[in-house]
């Protein structure tokens, strides 16, 4: 076999958690930056309990996470049963369950960025878009979002990078299925626990850390042309 | 324009009333923390009052008891930031044609190219606000209120984050503003000189209150008023016209009642109207006339008051056929055993003036004799 053959599993595998990180980040994404909003500008009542439960992923065990996850969203599960019932969607032992504990596990990366970089964006700028006309929701387009760019980006590679190596969660939640489940990490996982899967291992591991490069590469090209353009 | 509201901030209460024509230029004048951003952010719809009325061209844009409170997009009031605050992140082009392309065509009264025209601005448009000079910064921000053609312009110290060289060189834009497009301005300074070179009417405010508004000759010649200027400000105000534009001696003769006052020469035609600031500090006073001395202008009078500050100097005002006010020395103040009625003779030093830029024919010239 050589070297640069990737073979079926690999294949899956790589395909699967480029897939499943994709979706993971692209469902937060929204949801992050409205959430990373309601904590940098909004003052109510449970804003702790809000902050708290958005970081309560970063502090759990990964299995207690997954764990959570399957209890509240499994088919018998609080949630996951109602989903089923009136939706005919189930989250568990398939790749949007993957996706899910994915997206739950890196969100508190991507709204910890986000709102870092809200928090520094100058409200004088949004006021006086207002005296131009704007109103709140342009301003918010035109002025906020455009300005919250690097904290965006920024959240988007942490996400993805923790979506691609996730594990704790996802094999709790739903299991380690090739070519349902089992991403990088899970493959990875289940080679060292072969006989002669050593070597599969390793070469997972190398596809691992390329895809991080890759990823960080990319987001340090798309903040330095950010920058550039507010430079000018 | 009718403005009438009060505000608690915590310890500071803003309770502010005056109202005026919406023509020409308005200066709110006060020192650093009088609440003079409050009052106009407030106008704009920034904050918000805890309660009164404002309106400006007829249009009520809040009102505690009917519950208006128009939000700032729908005030139709332009704002020039004291730092300009354009939007970093797109072009200058595109900063200017941000309000105006929100305000419906039918409203637009302001052209862009005219705009672009008349600050100068042309060479800019494709660069990026950081990119810019403060001087340039500040035209751009006043070009984009502008453009989105407001019943009314709100300036917060718009000079105040650039050097002298680029005050004088924005000051004639400003001037212009009022006179071409007949926006009504609300300006806020906490310099004398500026109001002087752009006023028509003033609003003095100090901790939170208006003190006093008008016609800006009449409230600054006023002497009760003199304390609200600011002790570093005291000075008075004479309205005269041009008697020679250039004398023998080479210097500027001006006329007021009876007396000649000589400046160092400008370009003003005989008959132009100058609007004189003499701070105090440049008066001195004698009891006899001095035979020799270096001062241009010395004029009789009497003393009208003494107000001791108890500091190391003393104010005088003088009655010279206006006012004059003096500011000497507590030793001097002893030494010559002043008292009120007491014959004396000011002497004013010629020495520079800075003046701003002739518009029109009903323009000033404002000058302040240093």
């Amino acid at each position: 076999m050589h070297f640069w053959h990737l073979t079926d599993v690999e294949i899956e595998a790589l395909r699967l958690s480029l897939w499943v990180s994709g979706w993971a980040v692209a469902v937060s994404l929204p949801i992050g930056i409205l959430v990373a909003w309601v904590l940098a500008r909004l003052r109510f009542p449970g804003k702790n309990l809000l902050d708290g439960l958005v970081h309560l992923p970063l502090v759990l065990p990964p299995v207690v996470t997954g764990y959570l996850l399957l209890v509240l969203l499994g088919r018998n599960g609080l949630i996951g049963a109602a989903l089923y019932k009136y939706l005919g969607v189930v989250l568990a032992f398939n790749w949007k369950g993957a996706v899910l504990a994915a997206a739950v596990m890196s969100f508190p990366l991507l709204v910890r960025a986000v709102r870092l970089s809200l928090e520094s964006v100058d409200q004088g700028l949004e006021a006086a878009a207002r005296t131009l006309g704007a109103g709140p929701v342009r301003v918010f387009f035109t002025v906020t979002l455009p300005l919250t760019i690097p904290g965006i980006i920024t959240g988007l590679i942490l996400a993805f990078a923790r979506s691609l190596g996730e594990f704790g969660a996802t094999i709790t939640f739903v299991s380690n299925i090739r070519g349902q489940t089992q991403t990088l990490p899970l493959a990875l996982y289940t080679l060292t626990q072969v006989p002669d899967g050593e070597i599969g291992a390793m070469r997972l591991c190398i596809l691992s850390v390329l895809i991080a490069m890759a990823a960080l590469v990319c987001s340090e090209i798309l903040a330095r042309r950010f920058a550039a353009r507010v430079r000018g | 324009m009718e403005i009438n509201i009060t505000r608690r901030q915590g310890d500071f209460l803003v309770d502010a009333a005056f109202a005026g024509p919406e023509s020409g230029i308005t200066a709110l004048f006060g020192p650093s923390g009088a609440g003079k951003t409050s009052l106009i952010n407030m106008v704009a719809g920034l904050m918000r009052p805890d309660a009164g009325r404002i309106s400006v061209n007829g249009l009520c844009l809040f009102d505690s008891s009917s519950r208006t409170d128009l939000p700032p997009e729908k005030r139709r009031i332009g704002y020039v930031f004291q730092d300009g605050r354009l939007l970093p992140h797109i072009s200058v082009r595109a900063n200017l044609t941000y309000g105006m392309h929100l305000t419906p065509a039918d409203r637009r009264f302001v052209n862009f190219a005219a705009v672009v025209e008349l600050l100068g601005i042309g060479h800019l448009l494709n660069r990026r606000p950081a990119q810019l000079s403060g001087g340039e910064n500040q035209r751009v921000a006043i070009g984009r209120a502008l453009l989105t053609s407001p019943a009314m312009l709100l300036m917060d110290e718009p000079l105040a984050s650039l050097d002298a060289s680029r005050k004088s060189e924005l000051l004639p834009f400003i001037m212009r503003l009022s006179h071409e497009y007949a926006i009504p301005i609300l300006y806020v300074s906490h310099i004398m000189d500026e109001i002087l070179n752009l006023a028509d009417r003033l609003v003095i405010m100090d901790r939170g209150h208006v003190v006093a508004f008008g016609d800006l000759d009449d409230l600054l010649s006023k002497p009760e008023l003199q304390t609200h200027l600011g002790k570093e400000d005291y000075g008075s105000v004479i309205s005269t016209v041009v008697d020679d534009p250039l004398d023998a001696s080479g210097l500027t003769r001006l006329r007021f009642d009876d007396h000649l006052l000589k400046v160092p020469p400008m370009s003003a035609g005989r008959g132009a109207p100058i609007r004189v600031r003499i701070s105090a500090r440049n008066v001195a006073v004698a009891l006899q006339a001095p035979s020799k001395t270096s001062f241009q202008n010395i004029f009789p009078g009497n003393v009208e008051q003494i107000i001791d500050h108890g500091e190391s100097y003393v104010d005088l005002r003088l009655d010279i056929g206006c006012i004059l006010w003096a500011r000497i020395t507590r030793q001097s103040f002893s030494d010559l055993h002043l008292k009120t009625g007491q014959p004396v003779f000011a002497l004013i030093k010629s020495v520079a003036a800075s003046f701003g830029a002739v518009i029109g024919d009903n323009a000033y010239w404002h000058s302040r004799i240093l």
